[in-house]
């Protein structure tokens, strides 16, 4: 019993509810993203853009309070020094927990992980008068750090198995033709792991770039918000009304980035999940 | 370079060495040194804080003036006696029993759906998982607009039918809810799919040869060897439903009349709007822990198959 060739007209009569109830479900899923990004360029009253299409929402963006571009460079700045923090402690730690024995091993990769089950809340609390005390109060780095902090499970797992995923062979080699530790590390295992630096660096990205609670609880100074915060609070302070035009905006630019990386990076999205990082 | 071609080398023998030789201990403290910087990180901002939080729910903490000293078991009380404490428990648990039965049906649902190959399914998966990239306080944004009375678009059948998304409490939270599914359905789609894809083929065709039916199979098949995947998304869904706070912060700000309000809200409100007190946050988020260790360990024991191992 094959399936029928769709291309039969009894095939195609079989398979349209089909492409109708998943064409559909796609419509559910695709609709709020087009909707908003066409309502922040379409015309509506009580907006900056109240005749004709263009980019007055945009503009009010640009010009919401220390500027648009001052939030994108906050969140550009903890985004990328997460992810920067992030690859270069995942990596040597996974190098470590995957090539390495000492004693506490087993007990600090427990501890890492174990920061996985602990409520986000539960850590702010205490982390907001640890960076007062560190002298990190209302600091971007102090969030980059915090953040890191939160991205330690998931990225020193992965590390760990992409090492433990090459044969040792290829470093021992390295080592009896003389290389130290280090050398063996950058010139031979680095491009082996480098999938698994592209895919911890994706999720570290996109979780950076869209938290909210960490800068909400740790940030006061409204020059140093970062996007999201900046765009939640710009919705209620232009004199109580809201304004949905600078608000479809302000979404727009929060997603795009995160969209156009899934689409370019969506293989290693995946892998992420493939690696059993998640199965802890 | 002569020590570590040693520990190099010397490696596959190291567990049969009883006293530590300089090459192991030289593999010892390089390891170490690799590992620092995880250690710094997690000690500093993890391990410390865990252990300040405690004694931060047993002092008098006020978000201004900082540490009073001891007044255990001061905030505890104050946690229990707090007048949305209750409500916000209670709404919680309601939120998350909805939003992780609904998040896992449909994340089975449309794994099952996109399981095979093909051009048109790969299209399905991905734009099913598109919102998944989108931050949780940009997706909420979002619908915060299109939820609108005034700007989203359904704002004049609304206003014609006299009812709104966030209106009255059940239309706040199944609007919520609704967000929630939309973010984070493709998600736990992928997370099935990698689950189905350990599933042997051969088990597949065997059900078929036995004449078994598309049910048949899913009962028998498909729902016990996705067991652990089952329980994995399980447990994160829980987990991520008992702690929400975006969703709820930016769509209903807790209203309508208080209804929306979770636990996490309550340590935020309590530390940083209008009581700013640390010390009662803190209490109250040392019980959300407990409670979150004791649900998880409740729920891996539910999924623990006496069978296995």
């Amino acid at each position: 019993m094959r399936h029928p060739p769709t291309t039969s007209i009894a095939g195609l009569v079989f398979r349209t509810p089909y492409w109708i109830f998943t064409g559909g479900l796609a419509v559910i899923f695709l609709f709020p993203l087009g909707w908003t990004a066409a309502a922040s360029v379409s015309p509506h009253a009580g907006t900056n853009q109240t005749d004709g299409w263009g980019f007055g929402n945009y503009r009010t963006l640009a010009d919401y309070q220390a500027g648009i571009w001052q939030y994108l460079v906050n969140s550009a700045f903890v985004s990328l020094t997460t992810v920067v923090l992030t690859l270069a402690i995942s990596l040597l730690g996974g190098y470590a927990f995957a090539r390495f024995t000492f004693p506490g091993k087993n007990v600090l990769f427990l501890t890492t992980l174990a920061i996985l089950m602990v409520p986000y809340a539960t850590m702010l609390i205490p982390l907001y008068v640890l960076l007062n005390q560190l002298g990190l109060q209302d600091s971007l780095l102090g969030v980059a750090l915090v953040l890191t902090m939160f991205q330690l499970p998931f990225s020193t797992f992965m590390m760990r198995i992409s090492f433990e995923a090459i044969p040792r062979e290829l470093d021992e080699a390295a080592l009896v033709d003389g290389c130290s530790s280090w050398a063996a590390l950058w010139r031979v295992l680095l491009p082996a792991v480098k999938p698994g630096l592209i895919t911890v660096g994706l999720f570290a990205f996109l979780t950076t770039w869209n938290d909210f609670m960490a800068p909400l609880i740790l940030i006061n100074d409204s020059n140093r918000f970062t996007l999201p915060l900046a765009v939640s609070n710009l919705r209620v302070q232009v004199q109580g009304v809201i304004d949905y035009g600078a608000t479809e905006a302000g979404v727009v630019v929060l997603a795009l980035p995160c969209i156009v990386l899934f689409l370019l990076l969506q293989r290693h999205y995946v892998r992420g999940f493939m690696s059993g990082a998640f199965k802890g | 370079m002569g020590v570590s071609m040693m520990s190099g080398r010397d490696r596959r023998s190291r567990r049969r060495l009883s006293p530590p030789s300089p090459a192991r201990r030289g593999e010892a403290v390089k390891g170490w040194l690799y590992v620092s910087p995880t250690a710094v990180f997690v000690a500093v901002l993890f391990v410390v804080p865990l252990l300040l939080v405690v004694r931060m729910s047993l002092s008098r903490w006020p978000l201004l003036t900082g540490d009073q000293g001891v007044n255990a078991p001061d905030n505890y009380t104050k946690v229990f006696n707090n007048r949305f404490f209750a409500d916000s428990v209670v709404f919680t648990l309601k939120y998350t029993v909805l939003a992780t039965a609904l998040l896992i049906a449909l994340g089975l649902g449309l794994a099952l759906l996109v399981q095979e190959s093909s051009r048109w399914k790969g299209l399905l998966r991905a734009s099913f998982l598109i919102p998944s990239s989108l931050g949780l306080a940009s997706a909420s944004l979002l619908f915060y607009v299109l939820y609108s009375p005034f700007a989203g678009p359904a704002a004049d059948l609304m206003e014609k039918l006299g009812w709104t998304f966030l209106g009255s409490p059940n239309a706040a939270l199944f609007s919520t809810v609704f967000l929630i599914v939309w973010r984070f359905a493709g998600f736990y789609m992928l997370l099935m799919l990698v689950g189905l894809q350990g599933i042997p083929a051969e088990l597949y065709e065997a059900a078929r040869i036995d004449g078994a039916s598309r049910w048949q199979t899913f009962r028998r098949i498909t729902l016990p060897l996705l067991r652990p995947t089952l329980a994995l998304t399980t447990i994160m869904c829980v987990t991520g439903s008992l702690l929400a706070f975006e969703q709820f912060y930016i769509l209903t700000k807790g209203g309508p009349d208080n209804s929306t309000i979770t636990v996490v809200q309550l340590i935020y409100t309590m530390a940083f709007q209008g009581q700013n007190d640390l010390g009662v946050a803190a209490a109250l988020s040392v019980i959300a822990l407990i409670a979150l260790v004791v649900i998880n360990a409740m729920q891996l024991r539910a999924f623990h198959n006496p069978d296995e191992k």
